[in-house]
């Protein structure tokens, strides 16, 4: 599979008043071609900061990339110039954000948002970027997309306006789509047509997808693969079935366990209890430790290394250590489990 | 729009029947007559003044007479100050100069106002920053006529680049005083800019624009410069009455035969139809801007586009 992007070792601190905070301590991961990576982790365990990162978004007065490079297209795009990343922006790499209400300029009509990124990377005239711009949000499902190119933001409903967003992100064809929590901000019968519509232009357009999100539900419907973040790292990553079903990371155990599903008897959520960790001092070993009722002795002292569960699954606990004892995960965890052919709890059946 | 603009009117008509009267008749209560010192008229002679202006008669009549004819577009005749001359010739022979030096102070103030700020916002934190913010500051707080002052005394007297006063040299004379009435607006503008354009370009539209591939000056131009201009709007009414209240002083102090002298002038010789023709003037001036600041909003801003048939 073709690699379009890869992200190797990446280290990136905020420089504030209170001292250096970490906010990305040696991320690696890698997008193929036309799949669709969804980076999960809760508020804080730096997924958003990644793709800033990627799309050199951050404020270059307070962000420094201390480490690691992001290679794309034979370029470690940490080390291009402004100048060059405006090349790259919005052509190659582009993105949708979380808040359609806001990301919009509430004082330019969005025929002339739509058609700046063409007239920006494509060498055509106004009137084509106007055409092009009238068939992209016809793609994305506006109706009367002639009529609706003079109007202004607040003319349109919330779940309109990421549709515009999306049609924004899409203009150029790029080869990479960064969508940060697109769905968020939006009520779920919408949620559920935008989500629709990324998944028919994906196929369309042949893009890859980075898709953030804190909603393990949104993951199950659009991600290939997924990364779960934690405290500045990757702690797991994996196809969406292993991440689901043969979890290996305490916290994976415990987003699992604190989604709700139908069939879950408790009237009780499970909540991971504790905080997410401090960046400007993180912890020496396993952030996750001191939240965790599965952290052995190690953890405390050193960050654990990724161990290989599958060609495409790896987990960073000590957990996997050959030495390590046998721990019983979660129960909703091991219910899953018995469903996925492979790991210790399989049942027979399929997932 | 036109239906709004109509309503307006409509309001704008009131208000100013409203402040006629309120100060036709605060006028009448301040001590001192516009013949008063005049001491040296008999009572006879006194009379035939009195009777000439109409100031004989009951004060009720007096108003009711005065807005009749400011109805006709009448503001009567001048009764000491320029001896019977018509008091509409006497604002728009003094009109001139005051426009000249308001719209000057005005431009330069807004324009380099909006630029300081600009600056100020987009190079956040350096020293370019710091010096706007300082002339931000100087310019709100010494008055005009502390600055007016000091502009005759440095570029007047010792460089010898402007006239110190007076109204002889044409465009060369307008110059001190406009910049002494342009520090007020350039301040106000300068702060307001700043501020409105660091919170604009911490938002999402803007981040989107950068991930559009957009440039540095066509984020700050084509994208936040419009957004960071609406809340500057707000003030500019605020900004037309300190040039305005601002010329009353300047115009003393260089010795320019504006509006400004001349109301002041009036209010001492207690001219009552000077005086009265001049408020409304500067009413309908005032009232006329503020119009204008509601309806440039709605060019500005989509959002507040206003539609007469909702509204």
């Amino acid at each position: 599979m073709e690699k379009i992007l890869q992200v190797k070792n990446l280290e990136l601190s905020f420089n504030t008043q209170g001292g250096e905070v970490k906010a990305i301590r040696g991320v690696n991961f890698d997008l193929n071609k036309g799949e669709t990576l969804a980076i999960v982790g809760e508020s804080g365990s730096g997924k958003s900061v990644t793709t800033k990162s990627i799309m050199r978004l951050l404020p270059e007065s307070s962000a420094e990339f201390k480490n690691g490079e992001i290679l794309f297209g034979g370029r470690d795009l940490t080390k291009l110039s402004d100048k060059e990343m405006q090349k790259i922006r919005g052509k190659e790499i582009s993105m949708i954000f979380q808040d359609p209400m806001t990301s919009l300029n509430p004082t330019m009509p969005i025929g002339r948002q739509l058609t700046e990124p063409l007239l920006k990377h494509q060498k055509i005239s106004k009137n084509e970027a106007k055409k092009v711009a009238i068939d992209l949000l016809r793609m994305v499902g506006m109706p009367k997309p002639e009529l609706r190119m003079k109007q202004y933001p607040h003319q349109f409903s919330g779940g309109q306006r990421q549709r515009i967003v999306i049609a924004i992100s899409l203009a150029c064809n790029p080869k990479i789509l960064i969508a940060d929590e697109p769905t968020t901000a939006l009520d779920v019968t919408i949620q559920a047509q935008i989500l629709e519509l990324m998944k028919d232009l994906q196929k369309k357009i042949d893009t890859s997808i980075i898709f953030i999100t804190h909603d393990l539900g949104v993951v199950a419907n659009v991600a290939d693969r997924v990364a779960v973040m934690y405290g500045g790292k990757i702690v797991e990553i994996g196809t969406v079935d292993e991440i689901f079903y043969n979890p290996q990371h305490p916290y994976t155990w415990g987003l699992l366990s604190s989604m709700p599903s139908l069939d879950t008897e408790d009237a009780k959520l499970y909540a991971i209890p504790g905080t997410p960790p401090d960046l400007l001092d993180p912890p020496k070993g396993d952030a996750f430790a001191l939240r965790s009722e599965y952290a052995l002795k190690i953890d405390m002292e050193q960050n654990p290394p990724f161990f290989k569960v599958s060609d495409t699954h790896s987990a960073a606990t000590w957990l996997l250590h050959p030495d390590a004892p046998q721990v019983e995960p979660p129960l909703t965890v091991i219910e899953r489990m018995k469903k996925f052919p492979g790991s210790r709890y399989y049942e027979g059946g399929a997932v | 729009m036109g239906k709004y603009i109509g309503k307006r009117l409509i309001y704008m008509v009131i208000t100013l029947a409203l402040i006629a009267t309120f100060t036709f008749f605060l006028m009448n209560v301040l001590p001192g007559s516009p013949i008063a010192s005049a001491d040296k008229l008999t009572p006879d002679q006194r009379a035939v003044v009195e009777a000439r202006y109409g100031l004989d008669k009951p004060l009720p009549v007096q108003y009711f007479d005065y807005m009749f004819g400011l109805v006709q577009g009448d503001l009567g005749i001048s009764i000491n100050q320029f001896k019977g001359a018509d008091v509409t010739d006497v604002i728009l022979s003094r009109m001139g100069p005051s426009a000249q030096i308001g719209f000057q102070g005005m431009l330069i103030g807004t324009v380099l106002g909006i630029l300081l700020g600009m600056v100020a916002a987009l190079r956040q934190n350096t020293w370019m920053d710091y010096t706007s913010t300082f002339i931000a500051i100087v310019g709100i707080s010494i008055p005009s006529f502390v600055f007016a002052s000091l502009l005759q005394y440095w570029f007047g007297l010792k460089w010898e680049l402007f006239p110190v006063a007076l109204w002889k040299d044409g465009f060369m004379s307008s110059v001190l005083p406009s910049i002494a009435l342009a520090m007020f607006p350039l301040a106000t503008a300068a702060r307001f800019i700043r501020t409105e354009m660091i919170e604009v370009l911490g938002s999402d539209y803007i981040t989107l624009a950068k991930a559009k591939g957009a440039s540095g000056s066509e984020i700050a131009f084509k994208h936040a410069f419009r957004n960071a201009l609406i809340p500057l709007i707000t003030v500019l009414g605020p900004m037309a009455v300190s040039i305005l209240t601002g010329s009353l002083v300047v115009e003393q102090i260089f010795a320019i035969p504006g509006i400004g002298e001349q109301f002041v002038k009036s209010i001492m010789v207690s001219d009552f139809s000077i005086i009265m023709g001049t408020t409304i003037f500067f009413s309908v001036f005032l009232i006329v801007i503020i119009l204008l600041v509601d309806i440039l909003y709605g060019v500005i801003d989509p959002r507040i586009r206003l539609s007469g048939g909702k509204s």
